[in-house]
């Protein structure tokens, strides 16, 4: 395998584990008026805060590994990260939006003990964790889709290019992945009636996400020239998704959640199989598509970043899995502490 | 406004607001960690009081510069796409280390020790700050070696074939004589700076507690009276650094870049033993500018290290940034000498002029007040005065704003180029997005910043009035029961 393919596989593994992980705190985050329904406000804010306090520690460095993701398409395949960034504007400018505003909420929401300023910062959180991985699933099906590219590789389209259908059920079917996923991981990590509701909330959404997910995947594989290599994820990804609803109706959420991550990583890894060799498919003409060998990085600088991931990427897996280690217990709103925010 | 000029507002705007809050994290990490640290050795209460206080404000800032980095990452793409084609090969992957190296720990570290409390044994518990701390370093170790490339390109050839500008040797990116110089400089801008955040956010609350007689607010007053020593000692140590080191800085920059040098006092024609004048009337354009207490000599110093040296003038340089241009011609072709073609090879002259004093002055300024601070706090003194609370103030703005005006000078100083000798800003721009479009962006992210900037001071000061919490003796995870309330909880 040459370094250039492996790069490629790289960042498609950079995208699967920040959708996969990032995937459930989407989920969470998108479920606080759900789930976060009390018996009264009282009941209601300590529910809230057992969902919000699932991800607490682990939503942060989650989120990092779309700036990898980023960075490593930027080093690897600098030509990809310029047309697809510049050409993607509009709604990479909306997902920033979005995932600064829910990123602030976290952080911000538990600061200041007032009603108003913790509405405002779930709705930011809702908000964003919805948006983002819509947003998200509309830009890496586009790029199979294909979109306008001149022979410069400049992206010539406007947003309207980027919203047809299969891509609008890309971002549609990741957030319904996500919210399943979320669900899965809520069930695993709290106990009471959060975890029973989370369950049944699990069941439904899984439903959903299993038909809008098959759906898109056989769109793919069928519209857009799926392989062998696809054909298998995609069904691996959708027997994991059945398997994953019948698991947690069983109330085995941790293979429940196990089955989440299987059909998410199966469905990035379908898009990417598809997309292969290509990296941005245009829709002006087939001799303007981006692929690996001519967007790629010198053999240098692969080099570089190969000695750098297989020296690195082992130690920060490690500490990431000792920060999941250490926030392994369950939550339950007896938990939860008074507010000590200042008012 | 062309889409390249709003692109630029757009950077500008965006990077100076980011590198308010970098400062702050680089700093107060440190002295987070040295509090916590304090603690676990001695256990001495005020100690975890103030790795605890200061740990929040601490956190409160961190989550905008955290934000506003994921912006920075992006932009290159979105508004400077021509630019990541043509240097991606070298200028991605200290982004892809920083990420990898730095990103990680910071943000899984940073978790483990906001949530740690009862969860950690005291130790690990400590460790994991000064972890964080050494992610910030990394960061800034790579972000800076990224931003000396585009200063004093290095370790990189042109391929005919690719038409783009590939790595040749990336110990040579990484070592780049422009970034041994620069990282210091800005590493200790931060400490600076986090020094002076604590030293004026315990100035504050040390006179309020002092005025106070509220029980148990001399023992207060007492903690903060420490905490502003050690917050203007570090001030002070590291503002004496960051003088050493851009010194060395000055030095190295005049030989890479000698038109900045020239543009930071104006001097239109080369002149033996230049002066450096401290302020001037005029408009800088090379006529009839009058100089302001000139010091004879000083330039040369600043420039070279000897007072009676020579220091080439905007006038003799010009020709000779041009032939910069007409170098890259000659070697690659007309096709890549374009990008290198420039109406004008002069920054905005009267720009570098003042913010190369503003940032030498407010961060001599702010270096000043913090060794008034530690005169007047001697022996256990507390300053009176309504005055003190406009010096508590002042103490950390000064340098964080010093900061803001040295990257100001240092970018718009190398224009018009956007790597050095290689490559201009114009040429750089993404050439198919449209200019309505960038505007929505610059909006959108000025509008977004200035809210939250409002959002995020109010917090912080609300924090600094609210003071540090009484004492709590920390639970120990051993004695922390099933069902128990969380030590810290969302």
């Amino acid at each position: 395998m040459s370094l250039i393919t492996f790069w490629f596989i790289a960042i498609g593994v950079l995208w699967t584990g920040y959708l996969v992980l990032e995937g459930f705190d989407f989920g969470v985050g998108s479920v606080l008026p759900i789930l976060g329904r009390g018996t009264d406000a009282e009941d209601g804010e300590k529910r809230r805060r057992v969902l919000l306090n699932t991800i607490g520690p682990l939503w942060d460095g989650n989120e990092v590994w779309l700036i990898t993701a980023g960075g490593a398409m930027f080093a690897a395949f600098p030509l990809w990260y310029a047309t697809m960034f510049s050409g993607f504007y509009l709604a990479f400018l909306l997902l920033l939006v979005v995932l600064i505003l829910r990123n602030v909420g976290f952080d911000y929401r538990h600061k200041r003990d007032s009603a108003a300023w913790r509405r405002g910062w779930d709705r930011a959180i809702v908000v964003g964790s919805v948006a983002a991985p819509v947003l998200v699933g509309t830009a890496l099906t586009n790029l199979v889709h294909g979109t306008p590219i001149n022979a410069d590789h400049n992206f010539t389209g406007s947003l309207l290019s980027l919203l047809n259908p299969v891509s609008l059920l890309g971002g549609v079917a990741l957030y319904a992945l996500s919210l399943t996923h979320g669900a899965h991981f809520i069930a695993l990590k709290t106990d009471g009636p959060i975890r029973a509701d989370a369950r049944s909330l699990a069941t439904k959404a899984g439903v959903g996400a299993a038909v809008l997910g098959t759906v898109l995947l056989v769109w793919l594989g069928v519209g857009y020239g799926g392989n062998v290599w696809s054909w298998i994820t995609t069904g691996i990804a959708a027997v994991a998704l059945l398997a994953s609803i019948a698991l947690n109706r069983k109330g085995t959420e941790g293979w429940a959640f196990v089955g989440t991550t299987v059909a998410i990583a199966m469905a990035v890894a379908t898009d990417f199989f598809i997309l292969f060799p290509n990296l941005m498919v245009s829709s002006t003409s087939a001799a303007n598509n981006l692929t690996t060998a001519n967007a790629s990085s010198s053999h240098l600088t692969l080099q570089i970043m190969t000695g750098a991931a297989a020296a690195f990427t082992p130690i920060m897996l490690a500490y990431t899995a000792y920060n999941y280690w250490v926030f392994r217990k369950r939550l339950t709103v007896a938990h939860i502490p008074a507010a000590v925010a200042v008012h | 406004m062309n889409s390249l000029d709003i692109a630029r507002w757009q950077f500008a705007i965006t990077t100076v607001y980011h590198f308010l809050f970098v400062p702050i994290t680089i700093g107060m990490s440190l002295i987070v960690a040295w509090f916590h640290t304090s603690w676990v050795r001695n256990h001495r209460p005020a100690d975890l009081r103030l790795a605890k206080f200061f740990g929040k404000l601490f956190t409160i800032n961190f989550a905008l510069g955290l934000v506003t980095g994921i912006v920075q990452e992006f932009q290159f793409g979105m508004n400077w796409s021509a630019y990541s084609r043509f240097v991606g090969d070298i200028f991605g992957a200290p982004l892809a280390f920083e990420a990898l190296l730095a990103f990680f720990l910071e943000s899984v570290f940073l978790g483990l020790w906001i949530f740690g409390w009862g969860k950690l044994p005291e130790k690990v518990h400590a460790a994991t700050i000064w972890i964080v701390h050494v992610g910030t370093l990394l960061s800034a170790y790579f972000i800076l070696a990224a931003n000396s490339f585009m200063q004093h390109p290095v370790g990189y050839k042109f391929n005919p074939v690719t038409g783009r500008a590939e790595m040749t040797d990336f110990i040579a990116v990484l070592t780049n004589k422009v970034q041994l110089v620069t990282f210091p400089h800005v590493v200790f801008s931060c400490y600076m700076v986090g020094g002076a955040v604590v030293a004026g956010v315990s100035l504050h609350l040390m006179r309020r507690s002092a005025a106070s007689t509220v029980s148990g607010s001399s023992v207060d007053a007492a903690m903060y009276h420490r905490s502003t020593r050690i917050g203007a000692v570090v001030t002070l140590v590291a503002a004496l650094l960051v003088m050493g080191s851009g010194d060395s800085q000055g030095k190295i920059m005049t030989e890479v870049q000698p038109m900045k040098m020239s543009s930071a006092e104006a001097l239109y024609d080369t002149t033996d033993s230049a002066p450096f004048s401290v302020l001037s009337i005029g408009s800088l354009n090379g006529q009839h500018a009058t100089r302001i207490i000139a010091v004879p000599g000083l330039l040369s110093f600043l420039a070279t290290g000897k007072f009676g040296a020579r220091v080439d003038g905007i006038n003799q340089l010009k020709p000779q940034i041009a032939a910069l241009a007409a170098k890259v011609t000659e070697r690659y072709g007309p096709e890549v000498g374009k990008l290198a073609m420039s109406p004008t090879y002069t920054p905005n002259i009267p720009l570098a002029y003042w913010t190369f004093r503003l940032m030498i002055g407010l961060g001599m300024a702010g270096a000043a007040f913090s060794a008034l601070v530690l005169w007047f706090t001697r022996g256990g003194r507390v300053p009176r005065g309504r005055l003190w609370t406009w010096v508590a103030l002042a103490i950390p703005l000064l340098p964080l704003f010093a900061i803001s005006f040295g990257w100001i000078f240092t970018e718009t100083g190398r224009q018009p180029w956007l790597v050095y000798g290689l490559l201009t800003t114009a040429a750089g721009v993404s050439p198919t997005v449209s200019a309505t479009s960038v505007l929505i962006s610059l909006l959108t992210f000025t509008a977004l910043y200035a809210a939250l900037a409002v959002v995020e001071v109010r917090l912080f000061l609300t924090y600094v009035r609210h003071g540090a919490d009484p004492f709590h003796a920390p639970v120990k995870p051993e004695d922390v029961t099933d069902d128990a309330p969380l030590q810290f909880a969302y």
